[in-house]
């Protein structure tokens, strides 16, 4: 996603829409087109599939991960490392991989500071499908929520619309008009809608107008069976 | 059924409850099935119910067989170690026969443990969950859709039998997502309960819910009724998925979470050409004795997987009663077998002569 490259960009949301696999998906495609990233694990709430999970693989394919002291363990301790601190001044892509809502936020909130005068992107990740309401308005509800915690302003919004391996063109086309109109109560840009591989070489030769760019992604968080 | 949304296992078992018209829910907090509680206290508010933290496990199970006993439906939720802290409130609950629904989210034990999945409160489930002579249904989640659908049965068959009924889940399925919907019903039909202490306005004799036995002949003759209810149970609510067994040389028997990792073994070993079945025990009490019944006389060998040390297995075994042999394999202390540990154990098992 090219408006990330090269700068600090922070992945935030509603638990459960994405921002982990999107998060490692975007790490790992930045790496290959030759960029310096790191990804930093920024949740401390959950304890169950999170980017720390995955570090073994960014590792080697040359990713610098930057995680919780206890994550991926058995200790539910909120805790920070100082290489978090130190995850600001690097050089290359630095992806901020945020827990879900204001509670998984808030802990970004202490490092505010650390963003002055710098050029970030904060992007506010969306699915549709993770709304038993399909509220927009809701959804922008949590956007203020983790604003007012991070007391940082969101940037643009990613549509990651979907239903894992049930996702089909009208799930597609039905999260896209959520995304817009989420996009309309927020006054932010739709800056790129993620699609599962498979099913992203159509839009990416034929997006729906106002998708932005379009990201494909495998789908690695969770359980393989 | 409403349109599909991606829920996690811990939120679809919460909002099932709600759509079963529970408005009552007492937990107190604990790792892996944190969003359970978190979706009710989030929601139940909106809706005219009550989320209440309590301030420990036994005051929230005990605040669940207070609203039972007057009528209402009410549910709380857990994982291993506040299982076990609950477990004298269930017997309670069990001894005073109101119906309640009791989720456990388990990891790993004994004690504190791990925060990862488990399997290993099998026997608590279905032995021994509080002190006394008692049975609670048990039913096992396989998948999120499973999580949701399982909470308004689990809260019928309570009402049908006036017994407390536990959902047996895990941390994987309770942590993560899938695609699930709900049914498109109006408002539940929540049965009459004139058994309960709800007030009586003077215009019929009192109910009393209670678990004291005074003279140890009436104690008995209760507990006697309890298990003739149980034995109409064991014949008419056994519950079991049978997968590729009509031909089975292999049965593996798995529940839960380690049965969707069998099932991947089992399509990877049926692809080789070795015939091998699952049977899925839905309901671990009553334990579904009729599935592997079915399958003994074709099968060779039995593998039962867990997420434990073998604790189901010795059900299988009363059932297969020393007809076939049957082994286990598992693992424990919050670790998920992979497909490929359990296509070993199936190739040996294929190896091996009877």
């Amino acid at each position: 996603m090219k408006i990330i490259s090269n700068k600090i960009s922070i992945i935030c949301g509603h638990y459960g829409t994405g921002k982990t696999n999107l998060a490692v998906n975007l790490a790992r495609d930045h790496a290959k087109a030759g960029e310096k990233v790191t990804i930093v694990d920024m949740d401390i709430v959950n304890p169950y599939f999170r980017t720390s999970d995955y570090k073994k693989i960014l590792e080697d394919e040359g990713i610098e991960v930057i995680a919780p002291v206890f994550g991926a363990t058995n200790l539910d301790l909120p805790s920070l490392p100082a290489a978090m601190y130190l995850a600001f001044e690097k050089e290359g892509t630095v992806i901020f991989d945020l827990g879900g809502d204001d509670v998984g936020s808030t802990v970004m909130g202490r490092f505010r500071e650390k963003l002055t005068g710098k050029d970030y992107e904060m992007l506010y990740v969306i699915n549709r499908y993770r709304d038993l309401d399909c509220d927009p308005k809701a959804t922008a509800e949590i956007l203020s929520e983790i604003e007012k915690v991070t007391k940082l302003k969101a940037t643009g919004i990613i549509n990651n619309s979907n239903l894992m391996y049930e996702t089909t063109k009208d799930h597609i086309e039905e999260g896209h008009r959520y995304a817009l109109e989420t996009a309309s109560l927020t006054g932010l840009p739709v800056v790129a809608t993620v699609l599962r591989r498979d099913l992203s070489e159509e839009y990416r030769e034929k997006p729906i107008p106002g998708m932005g760019e379009i990201i494909p992604v495998d789908i690695i968080a969770g359980p393989s069976f | 059924m409403s349109e599909k949304v991606l829920m996690k296992g811990n939120e679809a078992l919460a909002e099932a409850a709600i759509q079963a018209g529970c408005r009552l829910f007492f937990g107190y907090p604990i790792t892996p099935q944190t969003e359970l509680s978190a979706y009710m206290s989030k929601k139940m508010p909106k809706i005219g119910g009550l989320f209440l933290q309590a301030e420990s496990e036994l005051a929230a199970i005990n605040m669940v067989l207070g609203a039972s006993a007057a009528g209402k439906r009410a549910m709380t939720s857990s994982s291993s170690p506040g299982i076990s802290l609950k477990s004298e409130g269930i017997s309670y609950i069990a001894g005073s026969d109101v119906p309640a629904v009791i989720i456990n989210v388990q990891r790993g034990g004994p004690g504190l443990g791990s925060i990862q999945p488990s399997q290993a409160d099998y026997w608590q489930a279905t032995k021994a969950t509080g002190h006394g002579d008692f049975q609670l249904i048990v039913l096992a989640p396989s998948t999120v859709q499973e999580m949701a659908d399982f909470v308004g049965q689990a809260f019928d068959l309570g009402d049908k039998y006036r017994m407390p009924v536990m959902i047996l889940s895990d941390g994987m399925l309770g942590q993560m997502m899938e695609p699930v919907s709900f049914p498109d019903k109006g408002e539940p039909v929540i049965p009459e309960r004139p058994w309960a202490a709800s007030g009586h306005g003077g215009k019929r004799p009192h109910n009393i819910v209670n678990s004291l036995y005074i003279e140890a002949k009436d104690l008995e003759k209760t507990v006697v009724e309890r298990f003739k209810k149980y034995d109409i149970i064991k014949k008419e609510e056994q519950r079991a998925e049978s997968y590729l067994t009509e031909d089975a040389e292999i049965v593996i028997v798995a529940y839960g979470a380690s049965s969707r990792v069998a099932r991947s073994a089992v399509n990877s070993a049926r692809a080789e050409g070795i015939k091998v079945g699952l049977v899925r025990p839905i309901t671990l009490w009553p334990f579904p004795t009729d599935a592997i019944e079915a399958t003994v006389p074709t099968a060779k060998k039995y593998l039962t997987v867990e997420m434990s040390m073998g604790q189901m297995v010795d059900d299988v075994k009363l059932v297969v009663n020393g007809r076939k042999p049957v082994s286990f394999f598992g693992r424990t202390g919050g670790i998920i077998p992979t497909p490929g540990e359990i296509l070993e154990e199936i190739k040996k098992l294929n190896g091996k002569e009877a």
